[in-house]
């Protein structure tokens, strides 16, 4: 294409903003529905227990109340992978478990029906760590898995999905080594991502087969297949997405809830909302994966890697519902930024006593790497070699391969992000910081500084299916028909971006279904970055045939062959001759409208890239550690949206990314197994009186594989973040610091100036 | 065994919340002050966005009840949702309003003691006669101030109240003024972006 871009790499104003500083935006919360009732979870106070007896009776009978149910009530609708969880169970797994639930007028009724529900408990030993709960006399939460270890295999991924890395002759690898480095790591502050909005749903019964739910996850049409499935196949969803109060991956879990919702509007016959509180989000939704490896790794004094084994343990609380993914991706992903031939990582997936691991931006890539990257740069460390001239001689390039998720062995056909790194290093001035392993590169009387760096990626970008209809009606507009709620991203209105580049319309003309599964084709959703490649090819091949279409229909009127025309503006011509042009509605007539069709299918050849440079101080007398500076270095291929890219780029920050190795951390208190910091004081979050310099260095190699040359990245933002942390406390205060988060007493240990214990 | 409940409306506390460390140095909450007086005659009178509303007190349909929140009140009675609620506990400032000019967590003030109150929410922002935006919603559109623009209303009434009580906030005055509204996408940079452009904008009218 010779002629630039009218629309693409220019910065537009999101076609939601007015709605957003408008406060029109509808989020679920403000839905209201004629008749709609409000629901509330009774939740176990025990972390393993029985329900011995459970008596609702006097509730039932109480004004205002207009359901009740317990696990005596509900049919046997499981979620889990396997399906392992049902929607109320009489068994209690953590505390916060759900016990019993609640519609009633008001939400004050359903909380004042909840304390006169009695429930006897009969209380079961409970465990919280991976290991402790593998052993032979640990409590057994489920008696079909027993160990507590959940099978490896993800039936979504196919016959072969990726359960753990096999390739090569580790023994062999290790012999050929210079240097080995060995041990325990973990990443299990178990943080949560914590949207600012609170999960919540809204269901009502059509019919006694039909279900029309509205919720705030960000893919409204698979998260609807998700439920049928859950339901037992035998309800058909109609899944009405509203606008997401952020997801960071998590809104995809939110089945348990809105079927909490069903359940009690099927028994009142009338719709029912529930709201999760801010408490119940924290304590009772989705955490990260708690991550530990007992690892080993050989590599070569120029840094090549020659064998890499050990165990990756994944805690991932009191059932997974995709766990098995996300081991699945996270083996793709530690493959990508490190090559090496011989290989033998085993994982097992645990569950305990505590809320759910889930979904989170990341998607296992980050936990694992959190624990596996400490332990690489201790061989790095051993061998004196710059993690960045590592990260560079090790991140996957054209040509490389790796097994991705479906088992399968793909082969890179990106580009090569050498460059992205090198100008990320200079933004940084990277040469100039790395003084070397466990060297500060400043100190300035108790302030120590440090640097350090992280690399991500996966090859999710083009994960799964989508579907997309483009419609042309004779009045010059376009109607995008794709599954996807703005989440945040700027998606939706970067897909209008797109369409109107190619229809050259102006972004006004375009507009997009409301997310509804009723309305639009099959759409797995926007996440694993694969807005842009995999839901972006969609649409764009849906509009190219639409565009197809207009100009076959156009062709007689201009005596031309339809590949020698175009179109502008509601207009269509001859290249050769733009005065003599006809309109869409001349074209097309006043009675038609033209659809097009796309689809997208898998494509797992083109690996994104994220590396983080990070800059700490920290306070050597008091402990406290501060981030000073961060660059992330990336190459997109061809930017959509400069604004939406550094907003995503930023959040790094937040979202259990990099903050997660700072002070975010969801406690634990193993004798209660209750969490004890489920509020927004008690929970550290990032504030806006401690923002880090930020640069963002986005290189735009060209990819071959999209119209616009372009690759999603959004997801992977936060990931390269942990560990980079890390590295950078450890070179400010000349010791390796490896738990997370790094709080002041933490550092102030690894310092010898307090012992640890007695807190 | 009983159940504690993870969430109790009633045990709401006017006022009082404990926010150690998280600067929310602009935000004046509200001191109890006419709760009596409204008890005994029933009814409060309320602006809001530049509308009176008369409400009755009491616990039938309708009504404020005495224990419910501006923010509750703002939502469910008046319909203005474009006020969030993110964790009515006063920690996220997604339920910041102007009271009288200054900013308010709203999860934190109880209806019945804002008679005679005057409250602007983010709907409020517009002007009321021509609908134009209020520059800072339209700085916010065009440095694209916001990600998923849950908390977004509660950020443009933190800054509002700032520019209002301050002609031209140095970038870490505004940082200290947003420095209750939780913000999880980390929009804040571009917030800041936002704000910092109006206020050049001010200096340059000046």
């Amino acid at each position: 294409m010779t002629r630039p871009y009218r629309f693409i790499g220019k910065a537009t104003p999101r076609k939601d903003a007015l709605e957003i500083v408008t406060g029109k935006a509808e989020f679920i919360a403000d839905i209201k529905l004629p008749q709609m009732l409000f629901a509330k979870v009774l939740r176990s106070p025990l972390p393993h227990a029985n329900i011995k007896n459970i008596d609702s009776s006097k509730v039932k009978r109480l004004d205002g109340v207009r359901a009740v149910l317990t696990y005596q009530d509900v049919p046997e609708w499981r979620g889990g992978m396997p399906a392992h969880v049902r929607i109320l169970d009489r068994k209690v797994r953590f505390v916060g478990d759900a016990v019993a639930l609640v519609a009633a007028e008001a939400e004050e009724i359903a909380l004042e029906a909840l304390d006169g529900i009695e429930v006897e408990y009969e209380p079961l030993p409970a465990v919280y760590d991976v290991e402790e709960a593998m052993k032979p006399d640990a409590p057994q939460l489920y008696t079909q898995f027993p160990g507590n270890v959940l099978p490896n295999r993800c039936p979504g991924f196919g016959p072969k999905s990726l359960e753990e890395i096999a390739m090569g002759d580790v023994e062999q690898g290790f012999k050929e080594a210079d240097i080995i480095a060995e041990g325990t790591y973990a990443y299990e502050n178990i943080p949560n991502p914590l949207t600012a909005e609170p999960p919540g749903a809204i269901a009502v019964w059509e019919g006694p087969d039909h279900l029309t739910v509205w919720s705030s996850a960000q893919n409204p049409y698979w998260e609807g297949v998700l439920l049928y499935l859950r339901m037992g196949r035998k309800v058909h969803v109609r899944y009405r997405g509203t606008h997401c109060g952020g997801s960071y991956g998590t809104r995809l879990m939110s089945w348990q809830l809105i079927l909490y919702a069903a359940l009690l509007a099927q028994t009142a016959k009338r719709p029912v909302k529930i709201c999760y509180s801010r408490e119940e989000h924290f304590a009772a939704y989705g955490l990260r994966l708690g991550s530990r490896i007992h690892g080993k790794v050989g590599m070569k004094k120029d840094g090549t890697v020659t064998a890499v084994s050990g165990e990756w343990l994944i805690n991932t609380g009191f059932y997974s519902q995709i766990t098995q993914g996300q081991l699945a991706v996270g083996c793709g992903e530690v493959q990508l930024a490190v090559r090496c031939p011989n290989w033998d990582l085993k994982p097992k997936i645990v569950c305990t006593n505590r809320a759910a691991s889930g979904i989170v931006r990341g998607f296992g890539g980050q936990e694992l790497k959190s624990a596996f990257l400490p332990l690489l740069t201790e061989a790095m460390g051993k061998a004196d070699l710059d993690p960045l001239d590592f990260f560079k001689k090790n991140y996957v390039k054209p040509g490389d391969g790796y097994y991705w998720r479906d088992g399968n062995w793909w082969v890179c056909r990106g580009v090569d992000y050498t460059k992205a790194m090198e100008k990320g290093a200079e933004a940084f001035r990277w040469k100039e910081k790395w003084r070397g392993w466990l060297k500060p590169t400043r100190v300035d009387g108790t302030k120590r500084t440090g640097v350090g760096v992280g690399v991500h990626g996966n090859a999710d970008v083009g994960e799964d299916v989508s579907e997309a209809y483009v419609r042309l009606d004779p009045n010059g507009t376009a109607t995008i028909y794709s599954c996807l709620s703005e989440h945040g991203t700027g998606q939706r209105s970067n897909l209008c971006k797109m369409v109107a580049e190619i229809l050259q319309l102006p972004l006004e003309s375009i507009s997009m279904t409301p997310p509804d599964s009723l309305l639009n084709p099959y759409e797995i959703g926007p996440f694993g970055s694969r807005g842009t490649y995999a839901i972006g090819g969609a649409i764009i091949a849906a509009a190219e045939e639409a565009m197809k279409k207009l100009f076959e229909r156009c062709a007689p009127m201009l005596n031309a062959n339809p590949e020698d025309l175009e179109t502008e503006d509601g207009w269509v011509y001859r290249r050769e001759r733009p005065e003599a042009r006809i309109s869409w509605r001349a074209g097309m007539g006043v009675d038609r409208t033209l659809l097009g069709y796309g689809r997208f299918e898998p494509d797992f050849t083109v690996p994104n890239f994220m590396m983080l440079f990070v800059e700490v101080e920290v306070d050597v007398e008091t402990g406290k550690v501060e981030l000073v500076r961060v660059v992330s270095a990336t190459d997109v291929g061809q930017i959509i949206d400069p604004p939406s890219l550094k907003n995503q780029l930023h959040g790094s920050l937040g979202s259990a990314g990099v903050d997660s190795a700072l002070f975010e951390e969801s406690i634990l208190d193993k004798k209660s197994g209750r969490l004890l910091n489920i509020n927004l004081v008690d929970y550290k979050w990032r504030t806006s009186l401690e923002l880090p310099a930020f640069r963002t260095v986005t290189l735009e190699t060209p990819f071959p594989t999209h119209r616009f040359r372009a690759i999603g990245v959004g997801e992977i933002a936060t990931a390269p973040g942990p560990p980079a942390i890390l590295m950078a406390v450890s070179n400010a205060i000349g010791r390796r610091v490896y738990e997370y988060p790094v709080t002041p007493e933490k550092i102030l240990s690894a310092l010898g100036k307090t012992k640890r214990g007695g807190v | 065994m009983k159940t504690r409940k993870i969430a109790n409306r009633k045990s709401k506390k006017l006022g009082a919340i404990d926010r150690p460390s998280l600067g929310l140095t602009s935000l004046h909450l509200h001191q109890p002050s006419k709760a009596a007086r409204n008890h005994e005659k029933h009814m409060i009178h309320l602006m809001v966005n530049g509308q009176l509303y008369q409400l009755e007190i009491g616990n039938k349909c309708g009504n404020v009840g005495p224990s419910e929140t501006l923010a509750y009140t703002l939502r469910e009675t008046l319909g203005l949702t474009g006020t969030k609620i993110g964790c009515d506990r006063g920690a996220c400032g997604a339920c910041t309003v102007l009271m009288d000019g200054k900013a308010i967590l709203s999860c934190m003030v109880l209806t019945i003691e804002t008679d005679g109150r005057s409250i602007t929410t983010v709907e409020g922002l517009r002007d009321p006669t021509t609908g134009r935006l209020d520059p800072l919603q339209q700085a916010f559109i065009d440095h694209a101030a916001f990600q998923c623009g849950f908390c977004t209303p509660g950020i443009l009434m933190s800054a509002k109240a700032l520019l209002t009580e301050n002609f031209s906030p140095t970038e870490q005055e505004v940082k200290e003024a947003l420095s209750g509204n939780y913000c999880r996408c980390i929009s804040h940079y571009h917030v800041l972006d936002a704000v910092m452009a109006m206020t050049r904008q001010r200096g340059s009218e000046k």
